[in-house]
């Protein structure tokens, strides 16, 4: 009894100390007032300037455009990195392998700024420049979530398809694809979230002008705290949370009906 | 006379240092049931990927009707193949399965319909159409994936160990209904399989294999009776293998008592290998056989019981239906007829050049 109270106990704390920064940043995203300390009741009004902020909204449709970007170029090199693996003899599998893995492993800050200074080298940092590297960092993920899935495929089925007429290209539509879909999806999704909160390597990737929310966040907050941005903060935790949701049931489904 | 439907020329394949095949011919023809039997790793299941298109040979040529095939694409070769185990396609239904190949070339949908119809009646599996893969057995599978196949009327039909994954009985029953298919069907079937029993139960032709070399190519009878070499003896059933001497024709020696033979054109004391099958030894009293030995283990196998008799220091393995006491001092005889007598093989590439001037 006393165990299972304390178990319980330290669940709670575990929770409390994960959350709680995020949940007063929550909750004064709602405070109609500038204090961090005073709650002056409910408002939306943060939201609604959060939108009409110029600089936020440019940050915002930016981040969008390199999040699906990056995550769609970086799905499919990704997919085809895996499919080309896949069929590799098992030491070379180790080794492209181990070679994909290793910027997963490495401190962002070291990828962001020998990415930098590779850039710089032939042209000047932009929006392409953000981009190239979002898609570098996204394909490892997307390499992680297919490379089981077509594992787990049977070649046999693809070599049957071959067998009874269809060309390559069909039988991998046909007949590979639907086995692999499902992580093609949760890594698309994987590749979307990582964009979306990236900070670091966006910071030295970018160029004049350009910010994502992330970078855009930091460099507003130098300037003083806005409760726009605790607004657009708690949007951001949503959408990756949402995100995540989605791949976990994704997963979860696809276990249940094997 | 058949027509000679398929014919490997030289065929060498190798992956990296090891040489899975090594000049290899062989030819089959029209409307057949060959058998390519062998351990595993004897190059049995390459030579059905080449056939199949999913290996290219490093030398040599494979003719189909006389056309060279060689590196024409799997999609593209008249033929069908049943795979190990789970090649239908999960996602899709009985009837999608079937329909696969026939949607590809174009059928009209009256076509396919009648066609699955007739693939699952063949296969005793009619009103399956519409159940999905999860739930069928494993040799509900297997026989979809042969309805799959024939429906694309190819004129020969590969399997690749096909029964492999499925238990006894169920394979035992399986056997009929590929020689029944075969024979409605009337198309040539080239089966691969270790299991030395299928290959007896269902071939026209057997072509033994080990190590990328064919040791004999005959009808069930011929290599479970006649034997070429030690390697086929041993393979096919189980069998006492023994060194012997040739004295001359009709009489051979074996552990220094001569015994009389059928078997001629060995010359005189040439060094042989002597097969004799463990059902045709006959345990009798001591003073009537050609060797006496003692008893030490006697085994229930259900039809027979199987006995092994040390004599000569040699373990004789004998099938019997009558018991025999553990440590019983018996004598053995045999029937001159019986007696197998096989050149003996010293390298692996003598029995190749054999092979060669056979075809």
């Amino acid at each position: 009894m006393i165990k299972k109270t304390l178990s319980n106990i330290y669940l709670v704390l575990i929770f409390l100390f994960l959350y709680l920064p995020l949940f007063v940043l929550m909750t004064l995203s709602f405070n109609d007032s500038k204090s961090k300390v005073i709650w002056g009741g409910f408002t939306l009004k943060w939201y609604s300037r959060c939108f009409k902020s110029e600089t936020i909204m440019n940050a915002f449709f930016t981040t969008i455009q390199i999040t699906l970007l990056a995550a769609l170029l970086s799905t499919i090199l990704g997919t085809l990195a895996a499919i080309g693996i896949s069929s590799m003899k098992k030491k070379s599998k180790t080794i492209y392998l181990g070679a994909t893995n290793i910027p997963l492993l490495n401190a962002d800050i070291v990828t962001g700024i020998s990415m930098m200074l590779l850039f710089v080298k032939f042209t000047n940092l932009s929006f392409v420049t953000v981009l190239i590297a979002h898609i570098t960092f996204n394909i490892p993920y997307v390499i992680l979530n297919v490379l089981p899935k077509i594992q787990q495929a049977n070649k046999y089925t693809y070599e049957a398809a071959l067998d009874l007429g269809a060309s390559p290209i069909y039988a991998f539509y046909k007949v590979t694809w639907p086995e692999i879909r499902a992580g093609v999806f949760s890594g698309f999704l994987m590749a979307v979230t990582m964009s979306l909160d990236d900070f670091s390597i966006t910071y030295f990737t970018k160029g004049p002008g350009i910010n994502t929310l992330s970078t855009m966040l930091y460099t507003e907050l130098r300037k003083g705290i806005k409760p726009e941005l605790y607004a657009l903060s708690t949007i951001l935790f949503f959408t990756v949370f949402i995100l995540l949701l989605a791949i976990n049931i994704k997963n979860n489904q696809k276990q249940h009906r094997r | 006379m058949k027509k000679e439907l398929i014919k490997f020329i030289d065929i060498s394949k190798s992956y990296g240092n090891h040489l899975v095949l090594d000049e290899f011919n062989l030819s089959v023809k029209e409307n057949e049931f060959v058998t390519l039997l062998g351990p595993s790793g004897c190059g049995k299941t390459t030579t059905l990927r080449l056939l199949g298109g999913f290996e290219t040979p490093d030398s040599g040529k494979i003719l189909f009707d006389g056309k060279d095939i060689t590196n024409l694409p799997a999609n593209q070769r008249k033929l069908n193949t049943v795979f190990q185990k789970y090649s239908l396609f999960p996602h899709m239904t009985i009837e999608e399965n079937i329909a696969f190949g026939l949607k590809i070339s174009k059928k009209s949908t009256q076509y396919i319909n009648d066609k699955i119809k007739y693939a699952l009646k063949l296969v005793n599996l009619d009103g399956y159409e519409n159940r999905s893969v999860d739930s069928l057995s494993g040799g509900q599978q297997q026989r979809i994936a042969i309805a799959r196949a024939i429906v694309n009327e190819p004129k020969i039909l590969l399997l690749d160990e096909p029964l492999g994954a499925l238990d006894l009985k169920l394979r035992q029953s399986m056997q009929y209904e590929l020689i029944r298919l075969k024979n409605e069907l009337g198309i040539t079937f080239i089966y691969v399989t270790h299991d030395q029993e299928e290959a007896l139960t269902m071939s026209d032709q057997i072509v033994v294999m080990n190590q990328g070399y064919i040791q004999q190519i005959g009808t069930p009878e011929d290599i479970y009776n006649e034997p070429e070499n030690a390697f086929v003896a041993d393979f096919i059933g189980s069998s006492n293998i023994m060194d012997g001497i040739m004295i001359k024709d009709k009489l051979v020696s074996i552990f220094g008592i001569e015994i009389p033979c059928v078997d001629e054109g060995f010359g005189t004391n040439t060094p042989v290998d002597v097969v004799i099958r463990p059902e045709d030894l006959v345990i009798t009293s001591p003073e009537h056989g050609f060797i006496t030995g003692k008893i030490i283990s006697t085994i229930f196998k259900g039809v027979h019981y199987e006995i092994e008799v040390l004599a000569k220091d040699y373990k004789w393995l004998i099938h019997t239906t009558k018991f025999a006491n553990v440590g019983d001092i018996v004598g053995l005889s045999i029937d001159p007829f019986d007696i197998q007598i096989m050149k003996k093989a010293e390298y692996s590439d003598e029995k190749a050049v054999e092979i060669d001037e056979e075809l």
